[in-house]
C-alpha cells in the first residue's frame, strides 16, 4: 500500500538527521509518539509535537522515558503506528519495554540518536555505544532489528522502513542514530506519496469469539487485533500460549522464545541490508556504521590513492547481523577492520564471524567527536601489509 | 434460589458468614480441592439477594430471584 | 460449573478456578468489577481493562473483555496510549497498591494532573502479595512484612489524598465488605469522564493477615465491618489508615475539570484555527 499523502512532505528540503527521522516517521503513517526531551534526540520530538497535529496525530511528552516506552505500545494495541524517541540514559530506562514489545509482538519503533556515555557522559557529543544495548539489552531470548542511518536522507527512508519491518515481523524495530547524523544537514528528497510502499498492520480476520493472538497458522507471524473490535483477547508478558494465555510450562516456554527468535533469524536475510563498495577481490575490508561509515570512507580513498585493494562494507542494518555476507568474504579477503565510537561491541561480533580465518582490527574510540580519517587509513595499510607482506610498502 | 458450584469452593466461609437469611452451612463433604464448601440447610429461605455471588472470591455460589428463574 | 454463573460472560471462565488464595478479596473486587462493568450501560467490546504485575496483575487475564498484562508499575502510561489512540474505549487500569504506588507511583501523579480520561482501581492489600508479603507504599507504619520484620517503619501513602491532590475528578475508598457499594462506585468512575480513582481495601489473609494477627480472609473481613465508617465528602487529608485498622469509606471527590483530550483539542483549535480538526482517535 501507499503513504497516506496527509503526511508527506514531498520536496526537496534542507534538513537535519532528526528532523529527518520525524518526517520519516509522518511518511510511514506514524500517528502516535510519546517521548521525554534528551540531547541530542529532543528536534525529534519537537517537530513531531507541531507537526503530527496537522494530520490527525498525538504526540505526548510523557513523565520519563519507561513511561514513553509502554505508551507507545498502549497506542499500538488501539491501531496506531507509534514510535518513541531517545538517547542512551532514556534507552536504558526503555529495555524492559523492549523485552516486553518482543514478547508481545508489538510492531514499534525505538529511536535512540546515541550520545558518548556511559551515564550522563557527554549529551552533545556523538557516540556509538549503544549498539549491543539495543541488541540484549532487555533480559531474556528475543530478536530485535537495528538500523543504522549515516545520512539524513537515510534517516528519512530508513524510519520509514523501520515502521515496514515492524509491521512485517511484529517486532521493535531500532533506529540507531548518533549525535553527528542527528545534527547534520543536508538535502534530503522526499518522494511523492505513491513512491513510498507502506507495509499496513496485518489484523486478524478470524470470527469473533474464535481469535487465538499467538495462533500462527505454520506461518512465522500471527496476525493482530486491536483493542475495540470484539475480540475480547488476553496478551501478556508472561510466557503464553497460543491463546494469549500465560502456561509456565517449559514446553511452552521453548515454543513462545524459539519463535520469537526464529522468526528474525530465518528472515536475516529478507532484512539485512548493506552497502559495498569494492569489496570483492579486496584485500582489506573496511566494515562501518552510522557516523563513522563517512569517516571511513575518505580513509578508503587515501589507501586506494596508495593503490591498496581496501574494500567497503557498510552495515545499513545492524542486527541481524550480516554473518552469511562476511563469512562469504572472509576466504577472499585477509583483515576486516572496524572503526567504531566504541570500545568494541559490533567489531566482537564480525570477530565472531570471522573466527579466526582472517585478521581482525578494532580501532576504538570513547566517543565525543569521530575519528580522524588518518587513523583508519594507517590501519588499513598496516592491515593490507600484514596480508600481503611480499609487496613492498615503497611500492605504494 | 441459590446456586453452588462446590468444586470452585476454596472453603473461606465469607459467603456463610454474610449471607442475611442464613441460609448457608459449612458442608461435611470435601471437593476435589480439600475444601468443605458450603451447602443450602435451608434453601427455602432464600432470598435470591445474591449477597453470597457478590462476595464469593472464586465465583462458586450466586443466588438468584426465583421470579427472575420463572 | 462456573459457567452458569450470571456474570460468566465477563469472565475467562476458561482459566477458572484463579490463582488466588482461599479467603483473597481480588476475586470479591473482580465480583464488584463485572456487576459494574455490566451495569455502566456500556457494551463489554468497548471496555479494555489494564493490569500491571503481581496478584492484582493477573486481573486483566481473567476477565473477558480485551484485556492486557503489562509490565511491573507500567499499566497507567500503557493505557494512556490506548486511551489516546482510541478515544472510545472505556479504559481500565486495575492493579494493586505496590505495582500502582511504588514502582508505578510516578504515572499515577501525572495521569491524574493530565486528567486523563481513564479509571484506575487500586486494590490495597497492604502488601506484595505474590512475591511473599513485602512491604509496599500503604503498609501501615509499625505492621509486619516479610521485608519489615521488625515492623515497617515509614509512614504509608493516603491514596485518597494522594489521588485527590494529583488532580483526580473522581476519588472513593471501599472494603470488600462494602461489596454494593464497591460495586456502584466502580460504577461511576467508569461512567466518570476524566481520571477517577477507585481504592478497595482487600484482605491478603495468607501474607498480611497472618503475619500482622488478623486471622483468615473471613476475620479479616469481620474487621472491616467493624473497624469502617462511611464519611461520603470526607476531607481526603482524614482519610490516611494506620495500624489500628480503622477504615474511612465513602466517596470523597467527585468533581469536574476538563479531560487530558477536551483542554488538548480547545487549545489547539483556538491556535490553529478552523484548519484544526478535533483529534477523536489515530483511525
Amino acid at each position: 500500500m501507499k503513504a497516506d499523502p496527509k503526511g508527506v512532505l514531498t520536496g526537496a528540503h534542507f534538513l537535519d538527521g532528526d528532523h529527518a527521522c520525524s518526517e520519516g516517521a509522518l511518511s510511514a503513517g506514524c500517528r502516535f509518539a510519546a517521548g521525554y526531551p534528551i540531547t541530542p534526540s529532543t528536534e525529534i520530538v519537537e517537530r513531531i509535537a507541531s507537526r503530527f497535529p496537522q494530520v490527525g496525530g498525538m504526540f505526548i511528552q510523557m513523565e520519563d522515558e519507561i513511561a514513553s516506552s509502554i505508551a507507545i505500545q498502549g497506542a499500538v494495541w488501539g491501531g496506531a503506528k507509534a514510535m518513541t524517541v531517545t538517547s542512551g540514559p532514556g534507552f536504558s530506562l526503555m529495555m524492559e519495554h523492549i523485552g516486553f514489545a518482543a514478547m508481545l509482538e508489538t510492531p514499534c519503533v525505538f529511536v535512540d540518536v546515541q550520545r558518548a556515555g556511559p551515564s550522563t557522559g557527554q549529551p552533545t557529543l556523538p557516540g556509538q555505544a549503544d549498539m549491543m544495548q539495543a541488541r540484549w539489552g532487555s533480559h531474556g531470548d528475543y530478536e530485535i532489528i537495528a538500523l543504522c542511518p549515516n545520512s539524513p536522507q537515510e534517516c528519512y527512508d530508513l524510519t520509514i522502513r523501520a515502521f515496514n519491518l515492524a509491521e512485517e515481523y511484529r517486532v521493535p524495530v531500532m533506529i540507531m542514530m548518533d549525535e553527528c547524523v542527528g545534527h547534520m544537514t543536508e538535502k534530503v528528497v522526499i518522494p511523492s506519496p505513491e513512491e513510498i510502499e507502506i507495509t499496513e498492520r496485518r489484523y486478524t480476520t478470524a470470527k469473533l469469539g474464535e481469535y487465538r493472538p499467538y495462533f500462527t497458522d505454520g506461518e512465522m507471524v500471527p496476525p493482530i487485533a486491536k483493542a475495540g473490535d470484539g475480540h475480547r483477547f488476553h496478551v501478556t508478558g508472561l510466557t503464553h500460549d497460543e491463546r494469549g494465555y500465560p502456561v509456565m510450562s517449559p514446553e511452552v516456554q521453548e515454543k513462545c522464545v524459539r519463535r520469537l527468535v526464529d522468526k528474525i533469524r530465518l528472515n536475516a536475510e529478507r532484512i539485512i541490508s548493506l552497502e559495498e563498495s569494492e569489496t570483492e577481490g579486496a584485500d582489506v575490508i573496511v566494515v562501518s556504521y552510522g557516523i563513522t561509515s563517512r569517516v571511513s570512507v575518505k580513509a578508503i580513498e587515501m589507501a586506494r590513492a596508495d593503490g591498496i585493494k581496501v574494500g567497503h562494507l557498510r552495515l545499513i542494518t545492524a542486527w541481524p547481523f550480516p554473518e552469511k555476507r562476511i563469512r562469504e568474504l572472509v576466504g577472499r579477503t585477509g583483515a576486516f577492520i572496524m572503526p567504531e565510537l566504541n570500545y568494541g561491541q559490533m567489531f566482537f561480533e564480525m570477530q565472531r564471524v570471522i573466527d579466526g580465518k582472517a585478521k581482525s582490527y578494532l580501532l576504538p574510540h570513547g566517543g565525543g567527536t569521530v575519528h580522524k580519517p588518518e587513523v583508519i587509513y594507517r590501519t588499513i595499510k598496516e592491515a593490507a601489509l600484514e596480508c600481503r607482506p611480499q609487496v613492498e610498502e615503497s611500492a605504494w | 434460589m441459590v446456586t453452588i458450584n462446590p468444586d470452585m469452593c476454596k472453603g473461606c466461609g465469607i459467603c456463610i458468614r454474610f449471607c442475611p437469611a442464613g441460609v448457608l452451612e459449612f458442608s461435611d463433604e470435601f471437593n476435589s480441592k480439600g475444601y468443605h464448601p458450603p451447602r443450602a440447610v435451608r434453601p427455602e429461605a432464600c432470598t435470591g439477594c445474591d449477597l453470597c455471588g457478590i462476595y464469593c472470591p472464586d465465583f462458586a455460589i450466586f443466588g438468584i430471584l426465583l421470579k427472575t428463574v420463572a | 460449573m462456573v459457567n452458569n454463573n450470571p456474570v460468566s460472560d465477563l469472565l475467562r471462565t476458561d482459566r477458572m478456578p484463579h490463582i488466588w488464595c482461599s479467603g483473597c478479596g481480588l476475586g470479591t473486587t473482580v465480583n464488584c468489577f463485572v456487576r459494574a462493568a455490566a451495569g455502566c450501560g456500556l457494551p463489554p467490546d468497548q471496555i479494555t481493562v489494564v493490569s500491571g504485575i503481581g496478584c492484582t496483575g493477573r486481573v486483566a487475564g481473567y476477565l473477558k473483555l480485551d484485556s492486557f498484562h503489562t509490565t511491573h508499575g507500567r499499566p497507567i502510561p500503557f493505557a494512556t496510549g490506548l486511551k489516546l489512540a482510541n478515544p472510545r474505549l472505556k479504559v481500565v487500569v486495575y492493579s494493586g497498591d505496590g505495582d500502582l504506588f511504588a514502582i508505578g507511583g510516578n504515572h499515577f501523579i501525572h495521569a491524574a494532573r493530565r486528567n486523563m480520561d481513564m479509571t484506575v482501581i487500586c486494590v490495597n492489600n497492604f502488601t506484595y502479595g505474590m512475591t511473599g508479603g513485602q512491604v509496599t507504599p500503604t503498609t501501615p507504619t509499625g505492621a509486619i512484612a516479610s521485608t519489615a520484620p521488625y515492623g515497617n517503619t515509614e509512614d504509608p501513602f493516603n491514596l485518597p489524598y494522594l489521588a485527590d491532590s494529583a488532580g483526580a475528578v473522581y476519588v472513593a475508598r471501599w472494603t470488600t465488605f462494602h461489596v454494593r457499594q464497591a460495586t456502584k462506585a466502580m460504577k461511576e468512575a467508569i461512567q466518570k469522564k476524566g481520571f477517577s480513582f477507585v481504592e478497595l481495601v482487600s484482605p491478603c489473609p495468607t501474607l498480611y493477615g497472618r503475619r500482622n494477627r488478623m486471622g483468615d480472609g473471613l476475620d479479616m473481613m469481620e474487621g472491616y465491618k467493624e473497624n469502617s465508617t462511611i464519611r461520603n465528602g470526607a476531607d481526603t487529608r482524614d482519610v490516611g489508615m494506620d495500624i489500628s485498622g480503622k477504615i474511612v469509606c465513602g466517596k470523597f471527590v467527585d468533581r469536574e475539570r476538563p479531560s487530558f483530550l477536551e483542554q488538548y483539542n480547545t487549545r489547539l483549535a483556538a491556535r490553529l484555527g478552523p484548519s484544526y480538526k478535533n483529534y477523536e482517535g489515530v483511525l
